[in-house]
């Protein structure tokens, strides 16, 4: 590679990875917990626990639960119910004071399916797990944070190429994974920062990539509001504002008609905005591994309660929901969480290793990138 | 050992191992988690392995 080139690169790696550096620590140590969330809510005491029932004990209507919901929270209304597979005797609410209210104001809590006592989840409304989710999702600022953040997450993704361009001519004299410890702490720093960022690439670019998929999330849901929903709601245009809504009941029969062999993952009310004005829209997943992360939504007339249309599922919705679990590294048991957590330390190491050898290089500045190379 | 000399040869291996470690848990459980704790235990393992080491000659 000439030498015009390397600086080329060198100089694109440094400042991608300078921008982006600080907000990727927050980020790696914001995220840090979250991968053990479940366990950190269960060892807070925050996690719902459903009180000891006969088993068998029958599960009240949908639109009793409902109910119940509304009832628990005076002057708020319903905005999602959803289904849990670890625990078949909970539903979980969302309820705010208008179905259109943003996500962040809405209080969720868990509903006994056979009682419809509530059982509060305080990690979902609050408290320091909250906190840190806040700060890695949109650091406290909405869509400016959220879209900032996908920003850093694709210089990141710049960072990483170009280390991987440049990591050609670091190691043209030198075998994988020899690192010169006997040598100066920079040219050993060196070499780790290039073994460990060759090694952890794959999982850094997976997760870094998903992350800003799921930053974008709010203009991807807009998107699939506008194409999906805008057609099929064509003949409610004008329609008179829905008065009464038919009870909730039947839903889940309903759809598991349309779609059999699907089951319902939740179902977002007349007027959010994972639904229409006129319609309740269950989200109906697949039951094997893969289908299990994808939605297809049910639109069922909420005066009616007939299938209006089972709406498309564009790519970018579907790219939405396998950016979850890439992202999380939920999906394999406790060893994949640990090996997850040990990723996210090597990814600190490796920003941190950045940091110190450009400081290093930026006070010796004779020193050319090719010199280096060489070093 | 000609393969530690190529620049991008295990690089290369590495990062496939590590795709099929995240794509192997979406597929299913049992076998195909153990496949992914393989994939990603792989760079985790090589990532931590030189940090243990430290050069006894230096002071």
């Amino acid at each position: 590679m000439r030498s015009t080139t390397i600086r080329r690169w060198s100089w694109l790696h440094t400042w991608s990875s300078l921008i982006c550096t600080l907000f990727l620590l927050m980020l790696a140590l914001t995220g840090l917990p979250l991968i053990f969330h479940h366990e950190l809510e269960h060892l807070l005491g925050e996690a719902p626990e459903l009180r000891e029932l006969p088993p068998d004990t029958p599960h009240l209507s949908l639109q009793q639960l409902v109910d119940a919901a509304e009832r628990h929270r005076p002057g708020e209304v319903i905005q999602y119910v959803g289904f849990e597979k670890d625990e078949p005797n909970g539903i979980i609410a969302i309820t705010a004071a208008t179905a259109g209210t943003e996500p962040n104001a809405s209080h969720t809590f868990m509903l006994d399916a056979r009682s419809g006592e509530p059982v509060a989840m305080p990690a979902a409304n609050g408290g320091v797990l909250m906190f840190i989710l806040r700060l890695h999702v949109d650091m406290f600022a909405g869509l400016p944070g959220k879209l900032l953040l996908a920003f850093m997450g694709l210089l990141f993704v710049v960072a990483i190429v170009s280390g991987v361009v440049l990591y050609a001519p670091f190691m043209r004299r030198q075998k994988f994974a020899k690192v010169r410890h006997e040598r100066s702490t920079r040219t050993r720093w060196l070499d780790l920062h290039n073994l460990i960022g060759i090694v952890t690439l794959t999982w850094a670019l997976v997760v870094g990539i998903t992350g800003v998929i799921s930053a974008c999330a709010d203009i991807l849901i807009e998107a699939w509001r506008e194409e999906a929903l805008g057609a099929l709601i064509e003949p409610y245009r004008g329609a008179p504002p829905l008065q009464q809504r038919a009870p909730a009941d039947e839903l889940l029969r309903i759809a598991g008609e349309a779609l059999p062999g699907m089951q319902a993952d939740f179902i977002a009310f007349p007027g959010t905005r994972f639904s229409t004005e006129h319609h309740y829209t269950v989200f109906m997943i697949g039951s094997t591994h893969l289908t299990a992360h994808l939605w297809t939504p049910v639109l069922i007339d909420a005066q009616r309660l007939e299938v209006t249309a089972i709406a498309e599922r564009p790519w970018y919705m579907d790219a939405l929901s396998m950016s979850q679990p890439l992202h999380f590294g939920d999906y394999g048991g406790r060893p994949m969480q640990m090996l997850w957590a040990v990723l996210d330390v090597l990814t600190i190491i490796v920003l941190l290793s950045g940091l110190y050898l450009w400081w290093v290089r930026r006070r010796t500045p004779r020193l050319k990138p090719t010199a280096q190379v060489t070093q | 050992m000609k393969w530690r000399e190529s620049t991008f040869a295990l690089p290369t291996l590495i990062g496939l191992l590590s795709a099929l470690g995240l794509f192997a848990s979406l597929l299913g459980d049992g076998w195909w988690d153990s496949l992914s704790w393989l994939g990603l235990g792989v760079p985790a393992l090589l990532g931590i392995w030189p940090l243990l080491r430290r050069n006894k000659a230096r002071p």
